[in-house]
This record gives structure tokens, sequence and C-alpha cells, in this order.
């Protein structure tokens, strides 16, 4: 007997709230954009009004411009894509005065993604964008290569994740929730996840694209121009919905953010199930770019049928 | 500027020579749509593996059919997504969304232009041959393709081009050769003030080249890998050199397809050329 079967009464999807509280951050939907998939949001909104979705996670900033790895930068692969930007971006000081700005004056919630190759270039940013007004949250993107550590990636080591987050959080208000955004390439992504917490982060988001080769049949050569790339896209999804299980399994306290191949309002329930407090959807954007509006609307669908009234109905779920 | 997501049905799918001349009935783009803009086509149906959108140059647009408002493109099948797509019917149901891109600058002047298509690259000519010609400009057409069948429009270049030139490698029609063996004395013939450029890359470097030898504008519609072809992913970046001298990795989607050709590092596609903003040091 299914759960829809088993006594609740189907709603009508307007009797559903999707409204999410994020370590204090409201959010009229748990349904936030992924960093890298949509810039920051100026060319979205041509497709939907902004500030009608949960967030926009801006494209990780680093503290000076960067021309990012050759082309091509992208593969389409089965139900997924590899991509090799390099984190090609403006700087800090550009998207201060251009982008960060537009985000607010607009009305959006703006939850800036940082990244950095050294701790204290990780320090600079937290400091200036947790100064700058407007900010709702902090997105530590700890997922690439640390110049300090032979160029491992960050969130492949529980001590530097520690460390970041820890010589972070003291350059952010309280206020603004800052969440240690991790790889699903490690071996057991709880204990990351553990220190990251540990250092002071608010929550975790999870995941971070998986590393990938694809070989192309004419050069017989790798197809992107960086060589490796990140997979995402559907793909992905059974390993972030595990990550974000394993998480909540470990640390039930712990906010969760849930991103990885989300395309349907069902995927997105499959991450409340098990254990996320809010989601984000990065590929599909490219495939349906009003995918952040659409999704929050079949998750609102997909609660209703059931007859949950809230996400905290269904939050973390499929543990019990 | 207004990008429309919008589904489409198919009016009609004809094979041309080599390619397909596609015909979707949509709402929203036709009207928006200028010489140069590209559609970005949903391709494998609502299940497909197929993430990525497919980018195609607006060939044509009607606003006033019988089918309400369309958009043509012609498209060569050669992927995955193409070849799916080279299966359409009419009915047939497939999400658009466009008008993407910058379109061609027209010249302010009434002058002398040249339209230089290569293969399917010819598709956008002909609205920018009519807009051309409407301000008073001419428009002479060089079409070039490897073989006869990847020609595509010679009869309407008949029709709306000042002058139509066409070069095939195999000499099956036209001059033996390539775009630019033509196009060296017509730029003196008819003393050219734009050239307009689409077609694979290697032949849009040689036209920048040779156009601004001869001290003319070229106007080039580059094809980038694109994966949101919206502006967000960075994924169809090109060496571009700005009014400040500095190299940027500019993206083709938003800032292009259309390009000066003398703004483009054309040597340096495919890597991040020395001195580039941002560039590893
Ligand atoms: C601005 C622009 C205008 C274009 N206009 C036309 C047109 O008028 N007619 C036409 O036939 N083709 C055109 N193309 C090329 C067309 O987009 C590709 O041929 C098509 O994407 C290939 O898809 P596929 O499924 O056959 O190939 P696949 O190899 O299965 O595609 C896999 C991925 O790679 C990308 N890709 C593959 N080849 C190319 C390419 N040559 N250029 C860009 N992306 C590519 C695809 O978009 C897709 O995301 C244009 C491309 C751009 C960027
Ligand atoms: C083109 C592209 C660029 C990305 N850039 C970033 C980035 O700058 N920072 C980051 O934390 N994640 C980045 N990601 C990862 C996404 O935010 C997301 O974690 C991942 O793609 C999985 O989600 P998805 O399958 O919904 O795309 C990028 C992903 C893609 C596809
Ligand atoms: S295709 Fe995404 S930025 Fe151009």
């Amino acid at each position: 007997m299914s759960a829809a079967e088993g006594g609740r009464a189907p709603l009508d999807p307007a009797d559903v709230d999707l409204a999410v509280d994020l370590c204090g951050l409201r959010m009229p939907t748990p349904v936030m954009t992924a960093s890298g998939c949509a810039a920051a949001g100026r060319e979205l909104d041509q497709f939907f009004d902004v500030t009608s979705i949960g967030a926009v996670v801006t494209k990780s900033i680093m503290r000076s411009p960067r021309s990012g790895r050759p082309t091509p930068r992208m593969v389409e692969t089965p139900s997924g894509m590899l991509n090799s930007i390099g984190l090609q971006g403006p700087g800090i000081d550009a998207f201060l005065a251009r982008d960060l700005p537009w985000l607010v004056q607009r009305g959006a919630r703006a939850f800036v993604s940082i990244a950095g190759e050294t701790a204290d270039e990780y320090v600079e940013l937290a400091r200036r964008v947790g100064q700058a007004p407007g900010v709702a949250g902090i997105e530590v993107n700890i997922s690439c290569p640390n110049v300090e550590n032979r160029g491992m990636v960050f969130a492949c080591d529980p001590d530097s994740s520690y460390r970041v987050l820890s010589e972070v959080r003291p350059h952010i208000p309280d206020d603004i929730p800052v969440f240690a955004k991790l790889t699903p390439d490690v071996t057991d992504i709880t204990i990351v996840a553990g220190a990251a917490a540990d250092a002071g982060a608010d929550g975790v988001t999870v995941i971070n694209t998986l590393l990938g080769i694809a070989m192309d049949p004419d050069t017989l050569r790798p197809r992107l121009g960086g060589v490796t790339g990140g997979l995402s896209g559907p793909a992905v999804r059974p390993v972030a919905v595990r990550a974000v299980w394993q998480i909540r399994r470990a640390l039930p306290d712990l906010p969760i953010i849930g991103v990885g191949g989300i395309r349907t309002g069902f995927d997105a329930l499959e991450m409340v199930l098990a254990g996320a407090a809010a989601v984000q959807v990065g590929t599909v954007i490219f495939h349906d770019p009003s995918a952040p509006v659409r999704v929050a609307d079949e998750l609102r669908d997909e609660l209703a049928v059931r007859g949950f009234a809230s996400l905290d109905e269904v939050r973390g779920l499929a543990h019990v | 500027m207004t990008v429309t997501q919008a589904r489409g049905r198919v009016v009609s799918r004809t094979p041309v020579g080599d390619y397909h001349h596609l015909v979707i009935a949509v709402e929203g783009i036709a009207e928006h749509t200028r010489p140069g803009h590209f559609v970005a086509l949903a391709v494998g149906g609502a299940d497909s593996g197929m993430l990525l959108r497919r980018a195609f140059s607006i060939y044509r647009t009607s606003t006033t059919g019988r089918y309400g408002p369309t958009v043509e493109v012609v498209f060569a099948a050669h992927g995955k997504g193409t070849r799916w797509m080279a299966d359409l019917a009419p009915e047939d149901e497939i999400d658009v969304v466009g008008p993407m891109g910058r379109p061609f600058a027209l010249p302010k002047e009434k002058v002398a232009c040249i339209l230089v298509g290569g293969g399917y690259g010819s598709a956008p000519m002909f609205s920018l041959a009519s807009a051309l010609r409407e301000r008073g400009s001419s428009a002479h057409f060089v079409l070039g393709a490897a073989t006869t069948p990847r020609l595509f429009g010679v009869l309407e270049a008949n029709r709306v081009g000042s002058s139509v030139h066409v070069t095939t490698e195999d000499g099956s029609t036209g001059t033996r050769g390539r775009v630019t063996d033509v196009l060296e004395g017509l730029v003196d013939d008819v003393e050219a003030a734009v050239v307009y450029a689409c077609g694979p890359m290697g032949m849009l470097r040689a036209v920048a080249d040779l156009a601004e030898d001869a001290g003319a504008w070229s106007q080039c519609v580059v094809e980038e890998s694109m994966a949101c072809g919206v502006g967000v992913c960075m994924t169809c970046v090109l060496p571009v050199e700005g009014e400040d001298g500095l190299v940027r990795m500019v993206r083709s989607c938003v800032e292009g397809p259309v390009f000066r050709g003398d703004r483009v590092r054309w040597d340096a596609v495919g890597t991040i050329p020395p001195g580039t903003l941002g560039a590893p040091r």
C-alpha cells in the first residue's frame, strides 16, 4: 500500500505551503539555483521572476578575474554533461560593484558562492561579501583545488575543510547562514560534513560535480580542453540523494541543501525525503530555463496528491 | 531584448540537398527576430537523456502565415540530436527558446556588402540581404561548400542578392575552390564596406583576415558549443579583443554569435592566449 493510499486525503495544491526557513533565511519555496548554472540571476529573470524562487546562488566568485580553462568546455553525456569551465569570472570587485547590487535591488535572495585557492583568499572573500548589503547567505565552495596543499581539493580532506570554514565563519555576520559545498568524490562524505559543521558551518550543500573524462571518437583523445570535467545532470542524482541520506543519518540536525540532477518536482521530493531542507537545480536550467519555478510547482503537486501540507511533514521521512 | 521559451509545432520538415529545412509554428519569437539571431531547440523528447539544447541560426520567420507565427531553420543531421530532428514530422512538438544572441550590425550608410555563407551557414544571410537592400545597401552573395548538395539557397540568393558567386571544392557547381578564392576579387570589384560571414571557423578566420586587409569591416557568426545559450554557464567562450585592447574570454551566446571579425583572436580560439583578462600566470 502506498503512502498516498495509506490514509492521507489529497489536498488542493493551493493549500500546500512550500515556504522554508533555512537557518533564519525565509524562502517562499525550497528551490534555489545551483552555483554556476544561473550566473548572477540577471539572464534568468527573462524567463521567470527571480524573486519568486527560494534564492539565487551565484556563480562561485574568486578574488581576481579568471579566464577559466580552454574550450571545448562542455561535453554532453548520457543524461548529463561534463564541464571544465574552470571558474571563469569577473573577480570580487566587479561582482560587488555590478552583479550583487542588481540581485539585491531586484529583491531576490542572493546566496553568494565564494571560492579560493588558499585559506586566506576565502577569508578575504568572506569578509567582503559578509559586509556587502543585502546578502542572504554564503555558500563556501570548497570543492576546488587547494594550492597550498599540492592542489588537493579542500573538500576531499576533513582538515582543510575544517580550516577554511573555521577561518571564514568569524568574518561573516551571525545572521547570514554559511553553507559548505562538498564534493562527492570522497570515501566518506559524512566525515567532511562533520568537519565543516564543527568549524561553524550552518549547513552543507551536497553535491558538487563528480570528476569525469570523455574521449573524442575522431581524435581518440579527451574531448574537453581541460581534459577532466565535472559531471552533472540527472545522471548524478542517485549519488546526490545518497549523499544527503548519509549526512542526515550521521548528523540529523545539520541543515542540508540537496543538489545534483534535479529535473522534476519528484526529484526535489526525493532529496527532501532523504533529509534536505532545501534543494538547488543546476544543469536542468540549460534544458529548461524556467526550471526553478517549474520544479517548485511540481513539488507542490507531488505533496498535494500525497496529502502533505508542508515540507516539514516530509523532510527526512524516508528515514523513519 | 525579449527571449521566449515556448512549445512549438512542426509545420514541415523537408530535405534540401544534404540538409533539412524545418518550419516551426511557435508564438512569441518571430516578431522579435532580427537577422543573425538564433534559436535553441530541445531535442529527444520529454524523457530524453539529451539534456542540452541545439543552437540554430534563424533562416526565416513569418508573422502572418496560416499557421500563425513561424520560425525556420536549416540543419545538417550529424550528431544524436540533429538526427532526432531529422525524423520530425508535421504536428510533432518541439520546445523552442529564442530569439537569442546579438544580431548582425547593419551599416548606417548605403554601402556595398558581401554575404558569405559556407554550407548551411548561408541560412541567416537571406533575411540579412533583405534588410540591407531595404536600407539601400547592396548584398552580393558568395556561397560555398565542399559539394553541390551542401550548398544552401543558391536560387534564393539569385532572387534577393545583388549578385551571386558560388564555389564548390569539387568543382561540381560554380568556381572550383573556396569562398575566399572569389571573395578577394569581389571585395575590390564592388568596393565592399562590410563582409558578413557564417560558416566553419576556418572560413570565418580567412574571411575576417581578407576583409581586414581590404579595409572592410567584417561580421562573423561563430559556432561555439553552447550548454545554456542564454549566458549563464560560460561554456561558449572565445578570445575577443575589446576596445581597450584587452583580450577577454567572451560568451558567444549573448555577446555573439555575431562578432566583428577584427576583434576575434582567431589564431587563439581553443586556448587562453597569454595576456587575456584573468589568464593563469
Ligand atoms: C549560434 C549557432 C548557430 C548554429 N546554426 C546552425 C544551423 O543553422 N544549422 C546547423 O545545422 N547547425 C547549426 N549550428 C550547429 C548546431 O548547433 C550543431 O550542429 C548541433 O548542436 C549538433 O547537435 P547534434 O545533436 O547533431 O550533435 P552532438 O554531437 O550529439 O551534440 C552534442 C553537444 O555538442 C554540441 N555541438 C555539437 N556540434 C556542435 C557545433 N558544430 N556547434 C555548436 N555546438 C555543437 C551540441 O549543441 C550538443 O550540446 C549552430 C551552432 C551555433 C552555436
Ligand atoms: C556549467 C557548470 C558550472 C558550475 N559552476 C559551479 C561553481 O562555480 N561553483 C559551484 O559550487 N558549483 C558549480 N557547479 C556545480 C553545480 O552547482 C551543481 O553542484 C552540480 O552541477 C550538480 O547539480 P545539477 O546536476 O543540478 O547540475 C557547476 C555546474 C555546471 C554544470
Ligand atoms: S552557452 Fe551558456 S553562457 Fe553561452
